[in-house]
């Protein structure tokens, strides 16, 4: 076995001032976990797929008469697997352990944090909660990447764990591929609108289901001048990411407590509107509703750009059934529908111009000097830094 | 309500997530087993790495040298008590073999299957 790169350590994490305090068993702890998914990903999943190939996918055939043709039957031919069976389990640990770490060191020191948050969110007009924001429905009965508790349950009154726990642990999941500050999405975009369209200056700009806005505050940075809104229904997401922002000295970010599918702005209010890791973690009702609402908020000339992982119509089927492992393994209830999805018939279907639609695909931009670059190779299917981008212009 | 004082954060920490969590092998104590080892892993892990800043920053301050390290050789007394702690370590790991093979040779029964038996009197 070759020997391999190991991811960059915890210790390179962005450390702004709302980030937690940590000392050296915490660093230990999220470079394990970074170097375990790196050798679950880079050394384990070829394996898996040669299991696949040498044995489970001749079963199949022997037992059907036919080669798997879906990527249900690639699930089910794998199911049994012992070589799957290890895969799939230490990695549904790594994310439990993960999540178990980010809040042992949020949740001990809760107090100091959330009297930081207070301090820099104090009489800001740029975080506007609603308590009367409903949770969808989805998102309130399961846990999304096994974070107990979602994004929007509060441990204690004016929370900012759930934000803070996903700041601390995020590097570890994705092996630093996201970059220091977890923004290689945001940089991305922000990168890719200053190279092609250099002469696009949206006013004003809004980002869906923001979390903690760290791919929004790149795009906040990339245009000075705009006022920019990032929008999410978890409170606790959105009391951190105003005081992280507002510790990085990003000032014309604000974050407010909404549902994307019914916003209340103005028709053509936005004339850029973006969104990373979003869609999937929306539902069947919602998701159409909301490209409408996407599409009534869009000025004329303006553009709608989304980062997601890749669909899977055109996908080779062992690849669809290992990148929807996440939809059975890592509590994505939405995953496995998102991704079968006809995006451009979606963006037709509310309303926007197909002729006008695109689709391309986006890596992370981080600071590379530290940082290692996603490529195909050996990566961990549904968490690479590695998109499709998706959108129209109106 | 809830208040900063009243949470238990370890507890917290390790709270579950709602959500049906799958179950990748046949018999669900391997899962359980699995799930236990791979956090002794990475404590072990932790452990190593803060043996290794000890070391370094000890070398830092000049107070000793990791190359005298990677070429201790114990003196006879030393090397036996080590011997012995290594010897004592591998029982408290293996302990559950132990009893089982002592269950074996003295014919006992090793694995409960109802409540325990009620002791005869003296």
């Amino acid at each position: 076995m070759s020997q391999q790169t190991p991811p960059p350590s915890w210790q390179h994490v962005g450390r702004h001032g709302m980030f937690p305090e940590s000392g050296h068993d915490d660093t230990a702890r999220f470079d394990f976990l970074a170097s375990m998914n790196g050798y679950l990903s880079t050394q384990l999943s070829p394996k898996v797929r040669m299991a696949y190939e040498v044995r489970a996918k001749p079963a199949y055939e022997k037992a059907q008469g036919h080669a798997p043709q879906t990527r249900g039957e690639v699930r089910k031919a794998m199911l049994g697997d012992s070589i799957y069976q290890a895969w799939g389990a230490l990695r549904r640990n790594t994310m439990e352990m993960r999540q178990q770490a980010g809040r042992g060191l949020v949740l001990r020191q809760l107090g100091p944090l959330m009297a930081k948050a207070k301090k820099l969110n104090a009489n800001a007009p740029t975080l506007k909660l609603d308590p009367l924001v409903k949770m969808p429905y989805i998102i309130s009965v399961v846990d999304i990447h096994c974070m107990p508790g979602g994004y929007h349950t509060e441990v204690v009154p004016e929370d900012i764990s759930a934000g803070a726990n996903y700041d601390a642990g995020i590097f570890a999941t994705t092996g630093g591929m996201l970059g220091r500050y977890h923004d290689g999405g945001g940089q991305a975009l922000a990168q890719w609108l200053k190279e092609k369209y250099p002469d696009f200056k949206p006013k004003r700009i809004l980002d869906l289901g923001c979390t903690m806005g760290h791919n929004v505050v790149p795009l906040a940075q990339a245009f000075p001048d705009a006022e920019v809104i990032a929008i999410d229904v978890a409170a606790p997401m959105l009391r951190y990411g105003h005081a992280r922002a507002r510790s990085m000295g990003v000032n014309n970010l604000e974050f407010r407590q909404a549902d994307a599918e019914s916003t209340g702005y103005p028709d053509g209010y936005f004339d850029l509107i973006s969104s990373a890791m979003f869609w999937h973690e929306s539902s069947t009702e919602a998701m159409p509703k909301t490209l409408l609402e996407v599409n009534r908020m869009l000025a004329p000339g303006g553009l709608t750009a989304h980062l997601e992982q890749p669909q899977y119509p055109g996908m080779d089927l062992y690849e669809q059934f290992v990148r929807d492992c996440d939809a059975y393994n890592n509590n994505e209830p939405f995953w496995s529908t998102m991704h079968d999805y006809d995006l451009r018939q979606m963006m037709t279907d509310a309303g926007f111009d197909p002729e006008h639609y695109f689709e391309t695909k986006v890596a992370g931009v981080v600071d590379r000097s530290i940082f290692p670059v996603a490529t195909d190779e050996g990566e961990d299917f549904g968490r690479a830094a590695l998109w499709t981008m998706f959108g129209a212009w109106k | 309500m809830t208040t900063i004082d009243s949470i238990d954060p370890i507890a917290l920490a390790g709270a579950r997530a709602k959500g049906k969590r799958p179950q990748f092998f046949k018999d669900p104590d391997v899962e359980r087993v699995l799930s236990i080892a791979m956090v002794i892993a990475m404590e072990h892990a932790v452990t190593r790495q803060r043996l290794d800043a000890l070391e370094r920053v000890m070398e830092s301050k000049g107070l000793l040298s990791r190359t005298e390290i990677e070429q201790f050789h114990p003196d006879p007394a030393a090397e036996a008590e080590r011997g012995q702690w290594t010897q004592g370590y591998i029982a408290r790991v293996l302990r559950i073999v132990q009893q089982e093979t002592e269950a074996i040779e003295t014919g006992a029964a090793d694995i409960a299957t109802g409540a325990m038996e009620p002791l005869p009197p003296n």
